[in-house]
């Protein structure tokens, strides 16, 4: 019982590239941007760029890498909660 | 093909979402308790918001033939009024004997604070003295890694609560590996930019060769989708699932983990 049975193969270039692709261009056009209105020295901008830089490794972590690009480091509580939400990029 | 929701925010939908998830095949929907996206001024309104998912939306999801379970706690984006978490928590287990009160959840942290942590570590002590199972939630964004590893090292703390019985929820890349290699059940939610998209969630299920591991829209008054865990079902046929490894995954898997609770009756 239980037993994992793996998909049947699938062309995923034919199922994903026109997706990714249009993301990469949004990212691409999203820095133009925000550079254009001088805006790119934004802490958050800083991290996609920093991040992107990782879509050039070499081993099928970058996903993993990316999100741990943007996480909080540290092990230990924060004193008091000043926000309720998050910004999507930790701030140094 | 049927499946389960085990992660829905109910309260924040209309009728016609549930018209549209049985539609589409849902047969059970769970409800964690959650914040109302503002914070409730006393515990008298959590008691009416118990009350609301115990009773009330169990009869209007068993309109469309869907059965309706649910899990009490306080969020612990309110976590900071220590006072106020603690009444909520003193009024919990009245409503733990209802029919379809699974356990405790979704507890966790939000920003990672020493009150979040001690608040959760109060909930897990409710769950321990009373046998509930535990569904956790983890912090959104660049919090996420931080408190899903401050969650695990607390649930330690709680031998008595055994990991199997823990689903620790909103998992990513970066977080699932700890989840699972601890022996927690994990939880993976499709939800619009600040979690997974379908494709990401059927990776990180094949990666895992789906084990331990449910999908859910966790769909709430946020921009989210209830249709999500079809959506991903159908991304699961394109990408050459068989029909028995997606009724495994939206099915089978949280069957097996809520049924533990013994009130859960998966449907017919
Ligand atoms: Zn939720």
């Amino acid at each position: 019982m239980n037993t994992w049975t793996p998909p049947n193969p699938v062309n995923l270039a034919d199922l994903g590239f026109m997706d990714a692709r249009s993301k990469l261009i949004d990212l691409a056009a999203f820095l133009d941007r925000v550079q254009r209105a001088g805006q790119d020295d934004d802490f958050r901008v800083q991290a996609l760029k920093k991040a992107a830089g990782l879509l050039s490794l070499d081993q099928p972590t970058r996903a993993r890498e990316v999100l741990l690009s943007f996480s909080d480091p540290g092990a230990e509580p924060v004193e008091k909660a000043a926000m309720q939400g998050a910004l999507g990029a930790f701030k140094v | 093909m049927n499946y389960i929701e085990p992660h829905g925010h109910m309260v924040s939908r209309t009728t016609d979402d549930y018209e549209r998830m049985a539609l589409a095949g849902c047969r059970a929907i769970c409800e964690p308790a959650f914040w109302a996206g503002f914070d409730r001024a006393s515990a008298q309104g959590f008691y009416d918001y118990f009350r609301q998912i115990t009773e009330y939306e169990p009869k209007r999801a068993a309109k469309f033939g869907v059965a309706h379970y649910c899990w009490l706690c306080i969020n612990p984006k309110e976590a900071e009024d220590l006072k106020l978490a603690e009444e909520v928590i003193g009024i919990i287990p009245e409503f733990l004997g209802k029919p379809g009160v699974l356990g405790i959840g979704e507890i966790g942290l939000n920003k990672n604070s020493r009150n979040e942590l001690r608040i959760f570590e109060r909930h897990l002590q409710v769950a321990q003295d009373h046998g509930q199972l535990v569904l956790v939630h983890t912090p959104h964004l660049e919090d996420k890694l931080k408190g899903t590893r401050l969650i695990v090292e607390a649930l330690k703390n709680f031998p008595a609560i055994r990991p199997e019985r823990v689903i620790i929820d909103h998992v990513e890349e970066h977080t699932i590996d700890h989840v699972l290699d601890h022996g927690f059940w994990a939880g993976i939610t499709l939800y619009p930019e600040s979690k997974c998209t379908p494709h990401r969630a059927i990776d990180m299920l094949e990666q895992r060769k789906a084990a331990r591991i449910w999908m859910n829209s966790a769909c709430d008054w946020g921009v989210s989708d209830p249709l999500a865990v079809p959506k991903t079902m159908q991304a699961m046929r394109q990408r050459g699932w068989s029909r028995e490894m997606i009724q495994r995954v939206a099915w089978e898997n949280p069957v097996a983990f809520m049924r533990q609770c013994p009130k859960f009756q998966p449907p017919a």
